[in-house]
This record gives structure tokens, sequence and C-alpha cells, in this order.
């Protein structure tokens, strides 16, 4: 009948939802640099002009780094903005007086093997930025220690100096140094100097529901917490060194945080842990970079774990388990190693490893501790995983 | 308390574009043609008790349910029965029988006898009514409500809720029911509560319908009901979902693949709680609704239709399309079906006809930013479900993150910065479940 009138138009037939949010991935992306730019802004203001080259060095590598590798890969480039983070990030970790080549390298490994060798934006394993500070800290230790005081914005020389941190020993802490710690005034990295707008931005993302509040909270709120335990001065530890810049901008970052609700405060709390650990235990004086990406690794273990219980869920598993298994006899190998491993923790206490995990630990996140330490020895995976599930619901 | 912390909310804030809010239910002109299908519900389609060139006339039974779970189907307008094809379900693509009647022009009707006494008959009388006029949930679900209204025994209801969230995009057919058949809302409420033998009542209403808010307060204060509670819900999609609903407003888990019977609760649209009103009070079958014609089209309205209406017809009459428009969707923007063409029929569970630019969004790579899993009102990781049916994994959707459980709601897809089509992924892992258990 109407042959001729549907012939006018053609009906797109499409599955629901028919609209969708105004969140994109560039948005996000652009918002995060948003929030990044007064500690960038503040990075420039107290080391110099000199720091613009390395944010523009980094950036631009990062973005034509990029470019080639998804050439390469034959893979279609997305503008996003991703990349640009990642240069940005970078640039922000690095030291203010920086030889530009080593930036390079950094900023193309950063892009090139921590990013797209895993298959690029939402693959990667390891966040990206914190990789390429890795690979350069590890690769030129020199020039990666190198700390300048801050300096008028146009002299061109620096005093070189200690950052707080590895100062942090011979003591020597008042209310001049927090101050001085909160604006930024202090030696250290480009932009991780200004607790305050680094914390301002990191906010100004949480309001906006880029960042979930649950990872920076918990992350600093267990640097502090142990810190305090130890006996070091927990507002010293919290604001010094990268622990806002890392704690608001790296371990939030999507690709290489858990899912969930539940797995992004365990994952929170593990690099809180290994922060004070690094920093007090370690041979570095900071150990917020490589806390996060060691928590990174652990991220697929993490999300396997903590499935969140859907909606009208009743808990059939439990009764399956109890059926597939004879009962009672393996019921009571599960309990007893459930209790194993703590005690272990305690005898072994000069071994590095172990130390991280230190009884402070127990105080912060039990369940999220244990649940890490239980995907350690191999062994006991099975019996382990069910005493975990059974555990966190 | 650490609950408070730890519950995602769940749902998104979806744009409300109610643009017909303000307009009055217009009576849409009876069609020269309608083509009825005989599969308007859910269960079996009806059996046709009718062939080529009976006379028929409005509210006469053409069709016979097909089963338990089945409906009665009634003739929409007078005249000869032309012919009975074969077509397209216009909500589940499947072929399915459907009749076609060409108008007398006459309109005439045929009616059972009103029950102005019903409070003196007996439940299976009133059911019987319920049934023979062809009552459907008429939200969208489209589940016989006779069925709905007998629970199996040993299944004791001790809540009713009546659902007017209307928690879609555009839709406002049951904003202007509540407004302008309010009184017979109620009735239909008082003959429900006879039936389940329940009290205790919500009506849930989203906030942005103030007006229906206080129109129902008014009304059933005036009727005396004490126990009935008019209960505003926060605006948030998918509210109007019966599970979700249940969950907000009674703190209640219907469980995982169950029905809110399960939890002594009985959900029901409010249309269809005027379409009971209709059949015991006035006798009348249920051969038309309120739907809305909304969307890029020139004068969006309310409008009270015959089933079998032809999608054209009714775009036409609301002004014809605007602009560049190229999708035709039954149902709202999030859960709705887009048609194949403007032939296809309006049917019981039809409550709106939007027209729309169709959405060209790209999709890219998931960078896990876990947007659908908060969004989940079910408390599922929509995400996983991508990844999965990737890698064709298609039974650790079910296992391990109960993809059953997913209403197809669309949140997930709705919040997706990548622009994932995220419930495309959900129905295939839910097909390819469905062919692996029906070999096993």
């Amino acid at each position: 009948m109407s042959e001729e009138q549907e012939q006018e138009r053609k009906w797109v037939v499409s599955p629901g939802p028919h609209i969708k949010g105004p969140k994109s991935i560039d948005k996000v992306m652009m918002l995060v640099i948003i929030a990044l730019l007064p500690a960038t802004a503040a990075g420039v203001y107290y080391f110099g002009a000199y720091v613009l080259f390395v944010l523009g060095v980094s950036i631009l590598t990062a973005l034509v780094t990029e470019m080639l590798i998804k050439r390469l890969r034959k893979r279609p480039f997305h503008m996003d903005g991703s990349a640009i983070l990642t240069g940005l990030l970078l640039a922000l970790i690095l030291p203010p007086r920086i030889p530009l080549w080593t930036v390079v390298i950094g900023s193309a490994f950063a892009i090139a093997i921590a990013k797209e060798a895993f298959g690029g934006l939402g693959h990667n394993i390891f966040n990206p930025a914190l990789a390429g500070r890795a690979f350069l800290a590890t690769s030129f230790t020199g020039l990666m220690t190198r700390w300048v005081m801050p300096v008028d914005s146009m002299t061109a020389d620096a005093v070189t100096c200690a950052t707080p941190l590895s100062e942090s020993f011979a003591g020597e802490i008042n209310s001049e140094l927090y101050r001085e710690m909160l604006l930024g005034n202090i030696g250290g990295s480009i932009g991780e100097t200004s607790a305050l707008l680094l914390i301002a931005g990191g906010l100004f993302l949480v309001a906006i529901k880029i960042v979930n509040w649950r990872i920076p909270f918990i992350y600093i709120g267990t640097v502090f917490l142990l810190a305090f335990a130890i006996g070091e001065d927990p507002v010293f530890h919290i604001l010094a060194g990268g622990l806002m810049l890392g704690a608001f901008f790296m371990a939030t970052d999507y690709v290489t945080a858990p899912l969930t609700n539940t797995g992004k405060a365990v994952f929170a709390a593990g690099c809180g842990v290994l922060t004070v650990s690094i920093r007090l235990y370690g041979g570095m004086p900071e150990g917020v970079a490589f806390s996060i990406l060691i928590m990174n690794a652990f991220t697929p273990l993490i999300d396997g774990h903590f499935i969140p219980t859907p909606l009208g869920y009743k808990k059939p598993e439990k009764e399956d388990k109890k059926e597939e298994k004879k009962p009672e006899p393996k019921k009571e190998e599960e309990k007893k190693e459930d209790k194993k491993p703590e005690p272990k923790k305690e005898d072994k206490k000069p071994e590095p490893k172990e130390e991280e995990k230190n009884p402070e630990e127990k105080k912060e996140d039990k369940k999220g501790e244990d649940n890490i330490e239980a995907n350690k020895p191999e062994k006991e995976e099975p019996e382990q995983k069910e005493s975990i599930k059974e555990g966190s619901k | 308390m650490a609950g408070m912390f730890w519950k995602r909310s769940g749902g998104v804030k979806v744009p409300h574009r109610k643009l017909s809010e303000a307009r009055a239910i217009e009576q849409a002109p009876i069609p020269s043609q309608v083509t009825i299908p005989m599969g308007q519900h859910l269960g079996a389609p009806a059996k046709p008790l009718v062939k080529k060139g009976d006379e028929v006339k409005a509210g006469q039974l053409i069709a016979e349910p097909g089963g338990f779970i089945s409906a009665n189907i009634h003739s929409t307008i007078s005249g000869k029965v032309k012919n009975i094809i074969t077509m397209m379900n216009v909500v589940t693509s499947r072929p399915m029988e459907a009749i076609i009647i060409e108008s007398d022009g006459e309109d005439q009707h045929v009616t059972m006898d009103p029950m102005p006494n019903w409070r003196e008959q007996t439940n299976e009388t009133i059911l019987a009514r319920i049934k023979d006029a062809g009552i459907v949930g008429m939200g969208g679900a489209t589940f016989p409500t006779h069925v709905k209204l007998s629970p199996p025994p040993g299944k004791s209801i001790d809540t009713i809720i009546l659902n007017g969230c209307e928690c879609e995009p555009y839709i406002t057919s049951d904003h202007r029911t509540m407004l302008e058949h309010g009184k017979a809302i109620v009735d239909g409420l008082q003959i429900m509560m006879k039936l389940l033998d329940c009290d205790n009542v919500h009506i849930a209403i989203e906030k942005n319908k103030p007006d229906a808010i206080s129109k129902m307060k008014e009304l059933v204060d005036k009727a005396g009901m004490k126990t009935v509670h008019i209960t505003e819900m926060p605006t948030v999609y998918p509210m109007g979902a019966e599970k979700t609903l249940v969950k907000n407003l009674l703190d209640r888990e219907v469980p995982m693949g169950g029905l809110p019977l399960d939890v002594g609760v009985v959900v029901q649209n409010i249309s269809t709680v005027k379409a009971i009103h209709d059949a015991v009070l006035e006798g009348r079958a249920l051969i038309g609704r309120v739907l809305t014609v909304t969307g890029s089209v020139n004068e969006p309205r309310n409008l009270m239709v015959r089933f079998g209406t032809s999608t054209e017809e009714l775009v036409q009459h609301c002004g014809g399309i605007v602009g560049d428009a190229d999708e035709v969707i039954f149902g709202g923007p999030m859960m709705g079906i887009s048609q194949y063409s403007l032939e296809a029929p309006v049917i019981k569970g039809t409550n709106c006809i939007l027209v729309k630019k169709a959405d060209d969004s790209q999709e890219r790579d998931c960078f896990r930013c876990a947007s659908c899993i908060n969004a989940c009102p079910m408390g599922l990781m929509p995400t996983m479900y991508v990844q999965l049916v990737k890698k064709k994994r298609y039974e650790e959707c079910a296992d391990l993150y109960h993809v059953d459980n997913c209403v197809e709601c669309g949140s997930c897809t709705f919040s997706c910065p990548a622009k994932i089509p995220l419930v495309q992924y959900i129905k295939v892992a839910k097909a390819e479940l469905r062919k692996m258990r029906a070999k096993k």
C-alpha cells in the first residue's frame, strides 16, 4: 500500500537504547587534563620556563608515537586526548631539569611499550605515564634524582637540592614546611610540588564524578593512618612527594584500576600500604609510582574476585560448593588455611616483600589486604579463592 | 552504614523531553482499516475466530487465547474481515498472524454487561471479565492481567504497587491518563484490592509529575482510602522497571529469575488499572489505549488510539515528520523497538510512537571507566559481557556474571562514554545461552 511512501524515507532499525548519554572518552580525557592545569601552571611558575619545554616535548612525543604505532598496527588513530594526558602526566612526574632527550625516550616508551604494545587505550595493564617514569628511573637514575629548588621563573640557574622526602629522615618538620608543601614551594617533580592545587583539581574530578572518590580517599587515608601508626608524621607523609598527584590522577586511571567499588577500595589500600613501605623501608625516597605500578599488576586478580552481588541474588553458590565437595573435612582445611597466612607474615619480618604487609595493615583494610596476600601463594589458590569469596560477601 | 558508602545507586539520569506533557488526550480518528496482530501480549499468540468476509463490530471477540499465558483479542472497529495475513511481530520481529478489518464507517460497538455491583461478585466472575476483556499489562511487557491477578495458591500478596513512574523520556501517556482518568484508576484499584485481598497500596509516581501526584492524592483522599499511599519516586531511569521499583519503594529484592509475586508484591501499570475499570464497570473490552506520538513530529500529542491503527496514520494526524528523522520507535527511546515501516500497527503494549534521528555514535574500545557498572540497576558488570561475548565465552556470562538477571533497560549503553552497545552484546549472550541450553 504505502510502498511509494516508504521509498521517500529509509528507516533505520537499530537496537535500543536509541539515545546515548553526553559522556564520551574525549570529554573525560579533556576534563582530566583541565583538572591538571593548575598544578601544571604551578610547576612552570616554580621551576621556570624550561619546564614548558619538558611539557611540550613529552606531549608531542606521546602524540607522534601513538600516531606512528597506530599506523604500524593498521588501526585507526583517535584524537581522544589519552596520548596528550599520558604525555602531560609523565612530564609532571619528571624532575624539572631533566634533559629533553630523556623526556623523548620516556614518553615514547610510555606510549609504545606500556600502552600500544598491549593493545592501546583500554588494554594496557600498567599506567603508561608511570611505566615511562619507572623506565627512566631505572635507566637514568642519576638524571632522575637531580632535584632543584624552585626558582624565579626566568632565571636559568637552579640550585640543586633534596626533596622533602629524601630529607625527611633528618627530621625538622614544622608548620612552615607544611605551608610550603601545600603551596608547592619545595623541591620535587614538576607537577607534584603543590599539594593544594592537586587536591583542588582532584576534588573537581571527584565532584563531576569522573574520579571515584574511593581511590584517592582510601589511598591517602591509608598512608595517613599507617604513617601515624608507625610513628611518622602523617601530615608530612600525605603532603610529600607525588602522593596527591598519584592518588587523584594516577591510581584513578580507569584502564589500570579495578572496576568495582570494593575492588577499587582494596586497590587503593594496597597502594597506600606499599607507598609507606617503600618510603620507609625501601631503597628509594619515594614510593608512589612503584606502589601504583605494583597494584596495577593486581588489578585483573582483584577484578576477578570482587564481582558485585546482583539484585535479588540468593547465594545458591554456597550450597553448590558444599555439594561439590565432601563437605566437612575440607571445610576445616579451609579454615586452617585461612589462619595460616597471618602468622606467617609476622614471622618473616626481615624479608622485604613480607614486610610490606606488616601487621599494621590490618587496621586499615583487613579483607582487602588478605585477598591480595592470598593471590600470591600459588599452590594454595583454589581453596583460598573460595574462602575469599565467602568472606567478601 | 557501610552499605551506604558502598551501595551503588544504579540507574542513570536521562533527559526528560516530555514534549506532549501539557496536551490533553485527544481521540484519534477512527481508521478506515486496522491490522490486528495475534501476538499483542506475552505468551502464546491468540487464535483467530473469524474468517475472511465475516462482519464484526468493535469490541467483538475475534481471537481466543492460544494458551494459559495468552489473551483475548477483540475487533477495534466495525466492518468486514478483509483478510488474515502473516506479518512480522512489531516487538519480536517473528512472523505471526494478523486480521485485517475494513471499516464500514459506522463504528458500532458491542459491550458486555457492566458490573456496578462488582463488590458482591465473586473473584472468579471479575477475573473472568478481565480475561474476557483481553486486558494485558500496558506498560510494555504485556503480561496477561488475569494471570497476574490470580496468584498461585500459597503466595500471598501484601502490597500492590501502581506504577505511574513513566521513567522513559518522551512518553506522557500514563501521566495524562492519571490526570484525566484518575477516578477510573482509583475505581480500578479498588477492584484489584478486592481481587488480591490486599489493602496496602503504593501509587508510585516520579517527582517530575507533581500535578499527577497531587491529583492522585486528592482522588484517593476523596475516596477515603487510608491504606493507599501516593509515593514520590526519584526521577531516575529505570525507576519504572518492576524490580527496580520494588527495591526502591519497599527495599525488597525480587529473586533472580523471579517475579514481584515472590516477595508478595503485584506491580500494575496505571493504564492497565484503567482498563480493568473499563472492563468491569463499563463492560468495555480493551480495544484502544492512550499513546504518545512524539519526537520529530509537528505536533506531539497524546492520542486515544484503536489497536491496529497504522503508524503512518497517527504520524500524519500529528502533522507529519519534521526534519531528517529516520527512525520510528514503538515505546520510549531507551527500551523501544525500531520499526521497519510505517505500516506497523499499534498494539496493546504500544505506549509511545517516537520519531527521531537515529543515533550514529561509533563504538570504541572499552576503557574500563565502570560507568556501566555504576549505572546497572540490577547490580551487574555489563562491560564483562562485551569481553566475554567477543571471546565467545557465553557460559561465564551466566555462571560468573549472571547475565540472565539483565532486564535490558539500556542504562549501561546510555552511560557508556565509549558508546559501546552493551545491550546488544548482552542479547547475543542470552541468545547463545538459550541455544546452548536448548541443546542440553
